[in-house]
């Protein structure tokens, strides 16, 4: 029995959340049911959010996703299963311990074999009346949409502009399985157990049908192309490979370079020739691609190139999880590259960050001349849900590029560490740019204070980042008591697990800039009573650094590291715990 | 004479030994960009690291001295970027053909048109005398104590057996012809390899400028469209023949197989965002 089931709290009378998930092989077309489910139901006027853990294989296995559908905004994942619908036999075993007393199972008893009670529904029957096994998936998307009352018009129009291109067999098929899938439904809503879920979620927000649904991947992918970025190079890595596919595909409709590079340090340092020419390149890349381009991150902060390299985790060492999420990279990002050079570090919170951030990354390297991260993970790639459009009125691309001169100077000392950045061909200057240390022209020196000078140029960037800082964001009351520390991805489902707690005096702060730690933090923490810090790692990589950098010391750490991102329902049990175990009143 | 990429600064405390080759290839490199009418803010010379790759120092011309052996991925985006420039990727054996040995392969798949230039001393220098890919065997070093019994690297057949579209050996103990070959290598279009014999006076004392000038021979009545004789030539190793190996003339360079050239030439660095269909595209997501 999932205990999260029985905790009846405030939040969640108001909102209602139905938690949807479905499991089978890889191959098996979740990714269809999931691509329809999440649009049907955004058309429907439902929050719609959608996330998957799947093993790295091409077929078989078990996979799942979790759709959750709401009347307000959902943005976490939660462990609890309201409607599970098995499509092999591993899918029970699979999820077992997320398994509920009431989960309702809906599948074909002769596929999942399962060993307790489910709601048989002869999905592939049913389809191979309709004329192929291959609608069976559709069926379902037919049964799912009826039992929330989704008007039968809105599966019909989608699915059809789906399979258009399909031909017209295929399209009517699929529209036959939705509205077989419906006639299933009025028979299985008058079960005591279905009912018990009150399906539909009541008063859907209308205004959804506005809004845009996407994964993290586009929206880093829009974020870039929004930020000029004219040039990428990668070596695919899961995850994140679905950013180098974003842009080679829209390659030609924004005159973009998108190169598969025969490695990492091809990638990097091909990213970097685009910046000397006044492109803004960028690579895409996780834990052991970024290892190997170490070298090249260090020639940007030598040769004070920009250059933005999107990181997303996954856990590690050596090729670890390759399909699963970790916030474990985070030192790995401060410290890639030899040497002491400044770079930026942002951490996402969530999609409207990833797209807006990714966007400033490109102005920001440009203007300080230095390497940017973006530290996503597997979690935020794959994660979709409904939120409001990106307003490029809000953005702009800003270049920081100057004619040169015949005297030019790459180097030349200033007072803030930033010269004029010049390209080659542009002015009567010549660009000269160096790994070696160099004179203020760009040539190799040995002159060991004019070395002492441009160590000094570079770090003075650090003072003058703090112009373009970040804040932490803070959520919750003013007057709290409890401080919850957290960092990128972990955004959304931090804040809903604070949400659960609000008999809490409790806050959320929420670090997008990691590194520079902005400064003014030490505030945050004045007030607090109680810190706790909360990471999808096992040894507190953010604590340490804020520890390093600030001197401050998170009292309890809530570690995740097997792979999955933490469900707001497991992590408000967590919290929960800590509070009671240090008897913090609430109320 | 004077030559407009000559350094201003004449008094130069040059870092390669009395003697080496590096100054004749220095040397015959100017004359011949000078003689190509290029202008110094259009040429770009990316080198890595080690003695040869300190050549765009000796230059004045734009420079990328980027890392060791990954002179040529940044030189393929230089050029992409921008592909009026003239662009050179230039260093020693040990940076293009060990260190940068993958990207070599793959720059000469891609075809980007620039000049690969590469100072093959069959040694390392910048780090003391020990083994280059393309050292002999038998060659003693501090390292290789017993003598290299690796097989030499050969840059040549790999590039002609990857279908490159320039392939040429140079001997700079002869300055006129290696001006003439790298004269053509950079007027080629598509990846020119020009591999220079260069020797190293302090480091080897095996490939000697005698020992060079014996075991070479310039190709005579060899028909450099032919892959296959080309080849053949490539694997002589009793005596190294020079001059142009192989050509493949009118094969398409990266940047023509970029989709975004084929109808528009602007440079990728000379267009601009455009918002509108950046705003359509957000819509599509909805």
């Amino acid at each position: 029995m999932n205990k999260s089931n029985n905790s009846k709290n405030d939040f969640d009378k108001e909102k209602r959340l139905i938690s949807l998930v479905l499991c089978g092989e890889a191959g098996q077309g979740i990714q269809t049911i999931e691509g329809l489910l999440t649009r049907i139901f955004k058309l429907a006027g439902f929050n719609v959010f959608a996330t998957k853990e799947y093993m790295s294989r091409v077929r078989g296995g078990s996979n799942s996703t979790q759709i959750i559908i709401s009347n307000r905004r959902v943005s976490a994942p939660l462990n609890r299963i309201d409607i599970l619908i098995p499509l092999d036999k591993s899918a029970l075993p699979h999820l077992r311990n997320r398994i509920g007393k009431d989960t309702i199972i809906l599948g074909e008893k002769e596929k999942v074999l399962p060993e307790r009670e489910i709601i048989d529904i002869p999905f592939t029957r049913i389809a191979k009346e309709i004329g192929s096994p291959i609608f069976s998936n559709v069926v379902a998307v037919g049964l799912i949409a009826s039992l929330f009352k989704v008007d039968q018009q809105i599966p019909l129009e989608y699915t059809k502009k789906r399979f258009f291109a399909k031909g017209e067999k295929i399209v009517q098929g699929n529209m036959t399985a939705i509205k077989r899938g419906y006639e299933l439904a009025s028979d299985l809503i008058k079960k005591e157990s279905v009912a018990r879920l009150s399906i539909p979620i009541p008063n859907p927000e209308q205004d959804i049908k506005e809004e845009i649904i996407l994964n993290g991947a586009e929206a880093v992918s829009l974020g870039a192309i929004s930020g000029g970025c004219n040039f990428i190079s990668s070596y695919p890595m899961s995850p994140s490979t679905g950013v180098l596919t974003f842009l080679s595909q829209y390659a030609n409709e924004f005159s973009i370079i998108a190169e598969q590079a025969e490695d990492e340090i091809s990638a990097i340092n091909m990213a970097l020739g685009a910046w000397y020419t006044g492109a803004r390149g960028m690579v895409t890349t996780s834990g052991g691609g970024l290892a190997l381009m170490g070298e090249g991150v260090s020639l940007a902060g030598m040769m004070e190139l920009p250059v933005v390299i999107h990181l997303a985790q996954r856990p590690g060492p050596a090729t670890g999880l390759p399909t699963r999420t970790e916030q474990g990279d985070l030192e790995l990002a401060l410290y890639s590259g030899h040497g002491e050079f400044p770079r930026i570090i942002y951490a996402p919170g969530g999609i409207q960050d990833l797209f807006y951030l990714t966007q400033r990354a490109f102005n920001l390297a440009d203007k300080y001349q230095i390497p940017v991260f973006i530290l996503t993970d597997e979690y935020l790639m794959d994660t979709y849900y409904n939120t409001l459009e990106f307003d490029l009125g809000k953005t702009k691309i800003e270049v920081y590029i100057n004619k040169t001169n015949k005297n030019y100077k790459r180097y030349q000392l200033t007072k803030n560490g930033i010269s004029d950045r010049g390209i080659p061909g542009r002015g009567e200057g010549l660009v000269l740019v160096d790994s070696d240390e160099h004179d203020e022209f760009g040539r190799i020196t040995e002159n060991l204070d004019l070395r002492k000078n441009m160590v000094e140029k570079r770090l003075k960037k650090f003072k003058e980042l703090e112009k373009d800082k970040i804040s932490p964001e803070l959520i919750g009351t003013r007057e709290y008591e409890i401080l919850i520390v957290g960092w990128g991805s972990t955004y959304h489902i931090i804040k809903e697990a604070v949400e659960n707690l609000k008999k809490y005096k409790i806050a959320f702060l929420h670090f997008k800039q990691i590194y520079p730690l902005p400064s003014g933090i030490k505030e945050y923490f004045k007030k607090a009573k109680k810190t706790i810090v909360v990471e999808n790692n096992a040894t507190s990589q953010f604590g340490k650094l804020l520890e390093l950098f600030t001197g401050i010391a998170v009292e309890h750490k809530i570690l995740k590291f097997n792979g999955l991102p933490f469900f707001v329902d497991e992590l408000t049990d967590k919290l929960e715990k800590i509070m009671r175990r240090e008897e913090i009143p609430h109320g | 004479m004077d030559n407009i990429f000559d350094l201003d600064d004449k008094n130069i405390d040059l870092a390669w030994c009395p003697g080496c080759g590096n100054f004749g290839i220095n040397k015959v490199l100017k004359s011949v960009l000078k003689e190509l009418k290029i202008k110094p803010e259009n040429l770009v010379i990316i080198s890595g690291i080690g003695q040869a790759a300190k050549m765009p120092q000796y230059l004045k011309t734009n420079m990328f001295n980027g890392l060791h052996g990954r002179a040529l991925p940044v030189a393929t985006a230089v050029k992409a970027c921008n592909p009026g420039l003239t662009v050179i990727a230039e260093g020693g054996d040990g940076d293009m053909y060990g260190e940068g040995g993958n990207h070599f392969i793959h720059a000469i798949r891609r075809n980007p048109d620039l000049t690969n230039i590469v100072h093959n001393n069959m040694v390392y220098g910048l780090t003391k005398g020990q083994a280059s890919p393309t050292s002999q065997p038998g060659f003693k070093t501090s390292v290789q104590v017993n003598g290299v019994f690796l097989e030499p690297f050969n840059p040549l057949a790999v590039a002609i057996a990857l279908n490159a579209s320039f392939v040429a050996r140079a001997f700079i103990g002869d300055e006129k012809e290696t001006a003439g070959l790298i004269k053509e290598a950079i007027m080629h279009k598509g990846f020119a390899l020009l591999d220079i014999f260069q020797p190293c006076v302090t480091f080897n004392k095996q490939n000697t400028y005698t020992w060079f000038k014996e075991n070479t021979f310039y190709l005579k009545n060899h028909d450099y469209k032919n892959r296959l004789t080309a080849f053949e030539m490539a694997v002589k190793t009793d005596k190294f023949p020079l001059g142009i190996f192989y050509k493949h003339p009118g094969k398409k360079t990266f940047e023509e197989n970029l989709e975004l050239y084929k109808t528009d030439k602007t440079p990728v660095i000379k267009r601009i965002f455009e918002r509108n269909k950046m705003e359509k595209l957000i819509k599509i997501k909805r």
